[in-house]
């Protein structure tokens, strides 16, 4: 066992070197092939379009080394920003809405929670279903309206900068979270018995880790965070809109994930996790510089969590048995012809319209 | 992310397993039966021919992929692209008829399958070959079939007026009474029941969902068995794919997107171990049928639509519950009798 740990310690200092080597990789060609990637304000202005998603990640790195998953973040942002938002054209004063909007959140954690860590519930199956409850209460709030007009002591969340430094407002709290999540994680007992749970919940258990308690506080802090961002995103957007950030969900586990937390939990950096969030920004902001369509760069981030699993995988394999007997060669030989045939049609069915 | 192991059904445990089932499905039926009564208090209209027609058609295309979800998830997978499986295919399909107007419009039907298979095997392939966990390998290939969508379409649309006119026919056409879209679930349906109770292939599935070791031991071919799921996967995506397109005359860069999630819980609603290994055709049928019924009822009685998904939400929620309190109570009077 501590043999075991060893080898995957090392193995995680190696995949924050891996990150790190890809983010220099990938701003060096940015920095090649757009002469605005290198500006100082370019940098600074793109960072908070990934604020909330990187708000989001923090605690949904917990959640996935405990070896669990919160599917309904996105919805729980859309629920507490549409509550403020409905409060705030309800004539309340915006803070107010604010801290309501927050309790409900908490609510929101406590019900994913209660029913993962309580009643045992799988956590992919719960919060499937809470995402699609606490999108639909947000629309039940706001139908078709969007909230807007608030004031700019709010939106200051989102669009405000340091003075005249340039730098967003929002960053500063996304590094302040940061701070504080990292040393949660690796820090503190809390910290610890969060691995302890990823690893073998039934073992932590009986060695006395109150593993329903740390696993409701997780799914807390996970609706809350998702409450704050999305206080952040409808400042930003100057208005709620009751869809206001659907799909996120998607993305932040993406960025979790590629930042090294085992989906099976028990082992992740907070490190690894903010270099991911990182690595994919500036990817996205080089792609954006190069007019890359917004869905076209999902292609590649899709790719990219993807092959960050295949290719260790493969280059494990590789070089312990690689076994080229007639079999393999006529598997290969047939993938190769059908991508082929896909290829082929794929190209020519497309230009039937567009040719046109 | 599996955190607990299923029960494995041992011989004495078997019948009540069968017990369990026949319950789990009496308890939606029950649900059924009396939504239905309250909502034909409400509204009449809620029994008739025409309004019954409704509901079919809107579950027909949901029910298809919740099948190919339910094998997946059978094997202790899960399919996440199946949203962005049927927009690709949607669109190339509709292109390809759009484009050459000579072509017989049935033969769509085997291009969508054909096409569908092809993208269900790439994930096959990462998942059995490469050993990706699924729930990875399909959210990435949920962004990259979707960006290819906007890729291949340059975001062009094909709108209604541009589909020959027998397109549309594929779906909507009652050669046989019935529009051919429900017979087409129908078809599949019963295709899937006999794939997974006689064929061995299909009963590879719920071996290799319920114990891996065990199976692997028993000599089953896990891997291919893997890869099977998602090819399968993605041939009924391939064909829900022109239904859809065929059904609303479009297809759009949008098409299904964010259909997972329903794919997801009609077998969840259905009883569908999310862990593996159990879960049957009939429930999922069930399951999807009780989604478009309280879509349908919502309407009827007037409740504001904008309150669909929260119900819908709460459903999922609810059928969690239930089936884990059931599930519970067979374990205690499974091991009562064991002692």
């Amino acid at each position: 066992m501590k043999l075991n740990l060893s080898i995957l310690r090392r193995g995680v200092v190696r995949w924050e070197g891996l990150l790190v080597i890809l983010i220099i990789v990938v701003a060096f060609a940015n920095s090649q092939l757009s002469p605005y990637f290198l500006n100082t304000s370019n940098l600074l202005r793109t960072t908070s379009d990934f604020m909330e998603i990187g708000i989001m990640m923090l605690p949904m790195v917990f959640v996935i080394a405990t070896g669990n998953i919160d599917l309904s973040i996105a919805s729980t942002l859309g629920l507490s920003a549409s509550l403020m938002g409905w409060l705030f054209m309800g004539g309340w004063d915006i803070w107010l809405a604010v801290v309501v909007a927050l309790i409900a959140s908490v609510f929101a954690g406590l019900l994913n929670g209660f029913l993962i860590a309580k009643l045992k519930l799988p956590s992919l199956a719960v919060t499937i279903g809470t995402l699609s409850f606490y999108r639909g209460l947000a629309y039940a709030l706001l139908g078709d309206q969007a909230a807007r007009g608030y004031p700019e002591s709010f939106t200051f969340l989102g669009q405000g900068t340091l003075g005249t430094t340039g730098i967003p407002f929002s960053l500063l709290i996304f590094g302040g979270f940061a701070l504080i999540f990292g040393l949660l994680l690796h820090k503190t007992t809390f910290g610890r018995y969060i691995f302890a749970i990823g690893n073998n919940e039934q073992a932590s258990r009986f060695s006395g880790v109150p593993v329903d308690r740390i696993k409701m506080g997780i799914f807390v802090l996970s609706s809350v965070m998702a409450a704050i961002a999305g206080f952040i995103l409808a400042a930003r957007f100057g208005s709620t809109r009751p869809d206001i950030g659907t799909g996120l969900e998607l993305t932040v586990i993406t960025v979790t994930v590629l930042g090294g937390v085992s989906i099976f939990g028990g082992s992740g950096t907070m490190v690894g996790a903010v270099l991911a969030l990182i690595l994919v920004g500036i990817l996205r902001f080089g792609m954006g510089l190069i007019n890359l369509q917004g869905q076209v760069q999902d292609i590649i981030i899709g790719l990219l969590l993807i092959l960050s699993i295949l290719l260790p995988r493969f280059g494990k394999q590789l070089t312990s048995s690689l076994s080229l007997n007639r079999g393999v060669v006529f598997r290969v030989a047939g993938v190769v012809t059908v991508a082929l045939v896909f290829g082929i049609f794929f190209f020519w069915s497309r230009t039937l319209v567009l040719a046109r | 992310m599996i955190a607990e192991k299923p029960v494995v059904a041992s011989p004495p445990e078997r019948r009540f397993w069968q017990i369990f089932v026949k319950f789990r499905e009496t308890g939606i039926i029950i649900f059924i039966v009396l939504l239905s009564v309250l909502v034909t208090l409400r509204n009449s209209a809620f029994l008739s021919a025409d309004n019954f027609r409704d509901i079919l058609l809107n579950i027909s295309i949901l029910i298809i992929v919740a099948l190919a979800q339910t094998m997946v998830i059978i094997t202790r997978g899960i399919d996440l692209s199946v949203g962005s499986m049927i927009g690709l295919t949607a669109m190339m399909v509709s292109y390809t008829v759009t484009g050459l107007p000579g072509m017989p419009v049935f033969l769509a039907i085997p291009l969508g399958m054909a096409l569908g298979a092809v993208l269900g095997s790439l994930n096959g392939l990462i998942i059995a070959v490469g050993g990706v966990p699924p729930i990875i390998a399909t959210l990435g290939m949920l962004s990259i079939y979707r960006g290819l969508i906007f890729f291949y379409s340059n975001g062009k649309w094909i709108n209604a007026f541009e589909f020959p006119p027998e397109f549309r026919e594929l779906a909507k056409g009652t050669p046989l009474g019935i529009p051919n879209l429900i017979l087409f679930a129908i078809a599949v349906i019963i295709a899937v029941f006999f794939f997974l109770k006689y064929t061995r292939r299909g009963r590879d599935i719920y071996a290799v969902g319920s114990n891996p070791d065990a199976a692997r031991f028993a000599g089953i071919q896990i891997k291919q068995t893997i890869f099977t799921v998602y090819m399968i996967s993605g041939i009924l995506c391939g064909l829900a794919g022109v239904l859809w397109a065929s059904r609303f005359e479009s297809a759009q860069t949008n098409t299904a997107l964010g259909f997972e999630l329903q794919t997801v819980a009609a077998p969840v609603v259905g009883g569908v171990n999310i862990f593996g290994g159990s879960g049957n055709v009939l429930g999922v049928v069930l399951g999807g049928f009780l989604l478009g019924i309280i879509n349908n009822s919502l309407t009827l009685v007037q409740i504001s639509p904008f309150w669909q998904l929260a119900a819908q939400g709460l459903l999922i929620l609810l059928a969690v519950v239930v089936d884990s309190f059931i599930l519970r109570r067979l374990k205690r009077f499974s091991s009562k009798r064991k002692r």
